[in-house]
């Protein structure tokens, strides 16, 4: 019975399609013949495309659906089982550190240079996904602390001749500046009052930025950034890069350590409480306004560390750098990599980042292509990539076994 | 005499024209057990969200004298300041933190009591470290003093329903409350599970050191725990007494059984 129903579901998508993609898969209008040919095969190719694409599409969902039932909510990723099997720890972190540390070297410059895109993705990711995945504040003006700390780069560059090493603390105490000015008005907000507002927020800096000629350039923006240097060494194009690699690994490591602290302490705990009940976690003892001010803040620190490193890979930036695409991306990471999950948000910005780069063989279809893959994460797996897994406490059996005796 | 732990003077709560709660006043003992009862709709559950500041009353007072300490107003406070003064609380429609294990819900409401801020959690220096080991060993004991320790790492949303009210009371007594407001805890609970936690809040009252106050809707319940019980319809207060007297009390009953069995 059932099967019988997706079929006729299936033909009325295939025909539906047919009908939809005719104008520009059928008629062909010859402009110089002035003719108009109607391609007949593509109508019927679209047609048995769509209907075994549907049922496939079914089959896989149905799928689904049952798995969903069967376990529910005790399947662990495999990573998290990896890592957490003391076995395979070792080797597996072993593999994936010497891939990164290969990386570089076996591979040339035009792909390193892609890699520390993803891996600035992967830091930005990180410190959005305390605010929307483990606080639960829908932040779409994230880049504005990106484009904070990208100009603080390039502007004390310019004007003061700091350098990189000297501006990347000093961002980050900026970004958590910036975070706290511009939380404290919003953050009374919630849901999708506080996505506008900061949407907003993130559109005023851009559009500061593109018309305060004097502080910021205005649209030409500020060229010849230079890269960072080792001690006051320069290195040549090749070596900067690979050093600006090594660079930004060592950074995301420093937020994977300290993200993973914050989310299992007293406070990464007091942001998924708020998240998951306002109220509740009111009434716990949790002040609620202060805890959504240090998520934002924190966000924001790493957000501007980020744009510090992406000033001095690219040399240059401009307002066009810092649209709302850019939060939105960044809010792709987090979402399709998994709300409130590290690993989810580092394999999600690797997927999302190096993806439409390579996808760049299928020329215009390739945002069509990613746009549809994001689809298919969010129907299938709509926890994300990898989703976030608790910790697990051990306790000592033997005292517990004690406990339980007396107690009886 | 001792000053009573709660004093809640002519509290009254209006939600534009409707009169949720009309001058009510109550008082709790040190170690009581009390029950607030009423229909449904009399505003027992408004009267704790006033005295936990997620309402702010209309007109009245709530006073609370802590065990050893003066007596002070909850007047204005957020919940999260209430909380730390020593009102824990659980709610009619449960309310856990879905994304979280059954011990990190216990943490929570350890919260207030640890004192390691956000640097001290990305560095993690040994006072930090202590203080969190202790604060999961004390969780820990919690949930095995209400029963809840085969659980510990299990998401909260997953156990069943008459242990979700239970740690509900653990994550409130987790807050080292002088005084807990259970707001309909047997709701939805199986007799076998409200015999148990009939003896639960007995052995937290001789056991924990706090005062209960309790709404429930299970008079079997309410008149085997209850020390004292106040009686609230239409956001009055109608009558207070043992369970003997608010038995017998012909406005208890009125209200209860409705206006007919007046002239019945
Ligand atoms: N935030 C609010 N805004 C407007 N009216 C409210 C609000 N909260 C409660 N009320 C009203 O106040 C009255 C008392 O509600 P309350 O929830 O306190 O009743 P209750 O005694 O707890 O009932 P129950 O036994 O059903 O839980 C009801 O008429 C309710 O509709
Ligand atoms: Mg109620």
């Amino acid at each position: 019975m059932p099967i019988k129903n997706h079929i006729k579901q299936s033909l009325i998508i295939a025909f539906w399609f047919m009908i939809l993609t005719f104008p520009i898969m059928v008629i062909k209008v010859n402009a110089i013949q002035q003719t108009i040919d109607f391609r007949w095969a593509n109508f019927l190719w679209v047609g048995i495309f769509t209907f075994f694409a549907s049922m496939i599409w079914n089959y896989f969902l149905r799928r689904n659906e049952e798995q969903k039932k069967t376990d529910i909510a005790d399947d662990i990723p495999l990573v998290h089982r990896l890592l957490q099997n003391d076995r395979f720890r070792r080797p597996f972190l072993g593999l994936l550190a010497a891939f990164f540390i290969a990386y570089p070297f076996v591979f040339p410059m035009y792909h390193t240079s892609i890699m520390i895109s993803a891996l600035v993705y992967v830091m930005l990711g990180l410190g959005l996904n305390i605010v929307v995945g483990l606080a639960g504040l829908l932040d779409l003006g994230y880049v504005a602390f990106y484009a904070v700390g990208a100009y603080a780069y390039a502007l004390l560059n310019l004007h003061f001749g700091l350098s990189f090493w000297v501006v990347l603390p000093m961002s980050a105490l900026l970004g958590t500046l910036f975070g706290v000015l511009l939380g404290y008005p919003v953050l009374r907000l919630r849901g999708d009052y506080l996505a506008i507002v900061t949407l907003g927020f993130g559109e005023i800096i851009r559009i500061v930025l593109e018309n305060w000629d004097d502080f910021s350039n205005g649209p030409r923006g500020i060229s010849d950034i230079p890269a960072p240097t080792f001690f006051g060494h320069h290195f040549g194009q090749h070596d900067a890069m690979i050093y600006m690699y090594f660079i930004v690994i060592a950074l995301v490591l420093m937020t994977i350590f300290f993200v993973n602290r914050l989310e299992n302490s007293k406070i990464g705990r007091a942001w998924i409480a708020l998240r998951d009940d306002e109220i509740a976690c009111q009434a716990m003892g949790i002040d609620k306004f202060k805890t959504k001010l240090t998520a934002f803040a924190l966000g924001a620190t790493w957000a501007a560390m980020g744009g510090v490193v992406f000033a001095a890979k690219t040399s240059f930036i401009n307002p066009m750098s810092f649209t709302i695409w850019e939060s939105i991306t960044i809010l792709c990471v987090v979402v399709i990599g998994g709300m409130g999950s590290a690993i989810g948000v580092i394999a999600g910005a690797l997927v999302l980042i190096l993806l439409p780069e390579y996808l760049r063989a299928v020329a215009e279809y390739r945002m069509l292509v990613f746009g549809a893959l994001q689809v298919i994460v969010m129907v299938f797996k709509p926890d994300g990539l990898i989703k976030s897994v608790r910790k697990v406490y051990t306790f000592n059996v033997q005292e517990k076994a004690i406990h339980e005796q007396t107690h009886t | 005499m001792n000053k009573p732990i709660l004093n809640v003077k002519n509290l009254t709560m209006n939600f534009g024209g409707l009169k949720a709660l009309d001058d009510v006043t109550i008082r709790l003992e040190k170690g009581q057990i009390a029950a607030l009862i009423g229909p449904n709709g009399a505003g027992k559950t408004t009267f704790f969200n006033c005295i936990t500041g997620i309402y702010e009353p209309t007109t009245g007072e709530v006073l609370i004298t802590p065990p050893g300490k003066n007596t002070q107003s909850l007047r204005r406070l957020k919940p999260n300041y209430v909380t730390e003064r020593g009102i824990a609380r659980t709610f009619q429609n449960i309310r856990l933190f879905h994304g979280m294990t059954v011990l990190e819900n216990v943490l929570i409401g350890r919260h207030c009591r640890l004192s390691s801020g956000i640097i001290k959690a990305m560095l993690q220096p040994p006072s930090q470290k202590n203080e969190e080991k202790q604060a999961v060993f004390d969780s820990y004991e919690i949930l095995e003093k209400i029963g809840l320790a085969k659980y510990v790492n299990d998401m909260a949303v997953n156990l069943p329903y008459g242990a979700q009210r239970r740690l509900e009371i653990a994550r409130a007594l987790a807050t080292d409350p002088f005084l807990l407001l259970l707001d309909e805890p047997a709701a939805g609970m199986n007799p076998q599970e409200t015999k148990e936690l009939d003896d639960l809040i007995l052995w937290l009252r001789d056991n924990e050191d706090v005062s209960i106050l309790l709404i429930e809707h299970d008079m079997k319940l309410v008149m085997s725990l209850s020390d004292w019980i106040h009686v609230v319809d239409y956001g009055k207060k109608i009558a207070e007494g043992t369970a003997a007297d608010i038995k017998a009390n012909p406005e208890v009953i009125k209200a209860y059984l409705g206006e007919e069995s007046e002239d019945a």
